[in-house]
């Protein structure tokens, strides 16, 4: 069976899409994902999708819940590298991905999920007892 | 009504060469000629090939429906003909003309021929009616070629009118001038991310100086930019907004969201100067 690599990188967790996605290869990778999350005790996932021509609403919007469970599972998720005929595809859907974070490539993607991971735990820092 | 079809091909048969001699002349002599576009040899060339078809569909058959199958070679030659001279510069007026010059030559024609009026009078009215039809279509393939050029014009005014510029490293901006409605707003749309990809920028500062109006259409196109720039991991500032704007943006109840806005491009540039992390400090003072 098809299925996509999860590859763990310090604490985040990176997901680089090179097929064609189809409705159940998103829901394998939903359920990969989300375990490993837990598994690896992932701050962080970064999704890759630069190589996807074509993103439907379903894939969209699974985009979507990748993010908010993995919120759930106490991770950030950026997706990184979306094609501008994707991206104008899925506002006409109407599809804006409101609470995924996204940014242009994987570099920039993985210093915004740093930059979120330090504000986070400086955060614990301040509040723990000396 | 037989009798009175194969009448006018008659007369075109047995006078072609003449009627040619009489139209070509007219055709010159009249106000709406234009020697500085069309050599006599040209027009005389044109005239020869329109009564030759003109001949072989009356006689193929019908006078009144120039649609039929018989009359489409006159059609395609007519219509061929009116592009041309649309492209040449010629008016309507003066393409129609070309038609409806014919006239007289071949009512002339026809008054020698017959000898009663009742038949003169249902020959010409015949062969106006067919005439007419054929000029207006010459009229309307003139009006249709020129429509086609409005379009391709329109087409290359949208591209041209919609640069993307970059301020900085990592900063773009958008000048927009006049109206933005759905098919400007998706060039726009595509120079913008395109330029995204290419310069990996993070910020685009949108400018609404130039667009005169915003009313709800305008503003949703304005923000569907804007969520397409951040799907793409790229901010989107608005700037230049003027006054008015912003009361009718307020009388609208349009909600533009999280979306920074700014007044002017000046704004909209120090923050994105600060947000790149970048700082504008005077020069050192040199010394003198």
């Amino acid at each position: 069976m098809e299925r996509i690599p999860i590859l763990k990188m310090g604490d985040c967790l990176l997901v680089s899409i090179q097929v064609d996605m189809h409705d159940r290869l998103a829901i394998t990778l939903q359920e990969e994902l989300t375990d490993r999350i837990v598994a690896a005790r992932a701050r962080g996932v970064l999704i890759d999708i630069s190589m996807l021509d074509v993103v439907d609403s379903f894939i969209g919007r699974m985009l979507g819940n990748i993010a908010s469970m993995a919120k759930i599972l106490d991770a950030d998720t950026v997706v990184v590298g979306m094609r501008p005929s994707v991206a104008i595809t899925l506002v006409e859907l109407g599809l804006s991905l409101q609470g995924v974070r996204t940014a242009l490539n994987v570099e920039k993607g993985m210093d915004l999920l740093r930059g979120s991971m330090e504000d986070v735990s400086e955060g614990q820092d301040a509040g723990t007892p000396a | 009504m037989g009798k009175v079809d194969s009448r006018l091909g008659d007369i075109l048969q047995r006078y072609e060469s003449d009627l040619l001699e009489d139209w070509v002349k007219k055709q010159l002599g009249v106000v709406t000629s234009r020697p500085d576009l069309m050599t006599e040899a040209e027009l005389r060339n044109e005239s020869t090939r329109f009564l030759k078809l003109l001949r072989d569909a009356t006689q193929a058959g019908n006078l009144t429906d120039i649609n039929a199958s018989g009359w489409t070679p006159l059609r395609d030659m007519l219509t061929a003909l009116s592009a041309s001279r649309a492209r040449q510069g010629f008016s309507p007026l003066e393409t129609a003309m070309f038609i409806f010059s014919f006239k007289e030559p071949l009512f002339q024609r026809m008054r020698q021929e017959s000898r009663d009026v009742e038949t003169l009078a249902n020959d010409v009215w015949s062969a106006t009616v067919l005439l007419d039809k054929l000029g207006l279509l010459t009229t309307e393939t003139y009006q249709k070629y020129r429509e086609e050029v409005i379009v391709r014009q329109q087409q290359e005014l949208l591209e041209l009118s919609t640069p993307v510029v970059q301020l900085w490293q990592g900063i773009l901006a958008l000048p927009v001038i006049g109206t933005l409605d759905s098919a400007r707003t998706q060039i726009v749309m595509q120079n913008l991310l395109q330029k995204i990809v290419e310069t990996g920028s993070a910020i685009a500062i949108i400018d609404i100086t130039g667009v005169p109006v915003v009313d709800t259409l305008v503003a949703q196109h304005l923000l569907k930019t804007v969520s397409a720039a951040r799907l793409m991991g790229a901010d989107c500032i608005i700037s230049g907004i003027r006054p008015q704007i912003a009361q009718t943006i307020v009388h609208l109840g349009v909600e533009l969201g999280n979306i920074v806005t700014k007044a002017t491009l000046a704004d909209a540039f120090a923050v994105a100067i600060q947000r790149t992390g970048l700082a504008v400090t005077p020069a050192p003072s040199r010394a003198r």
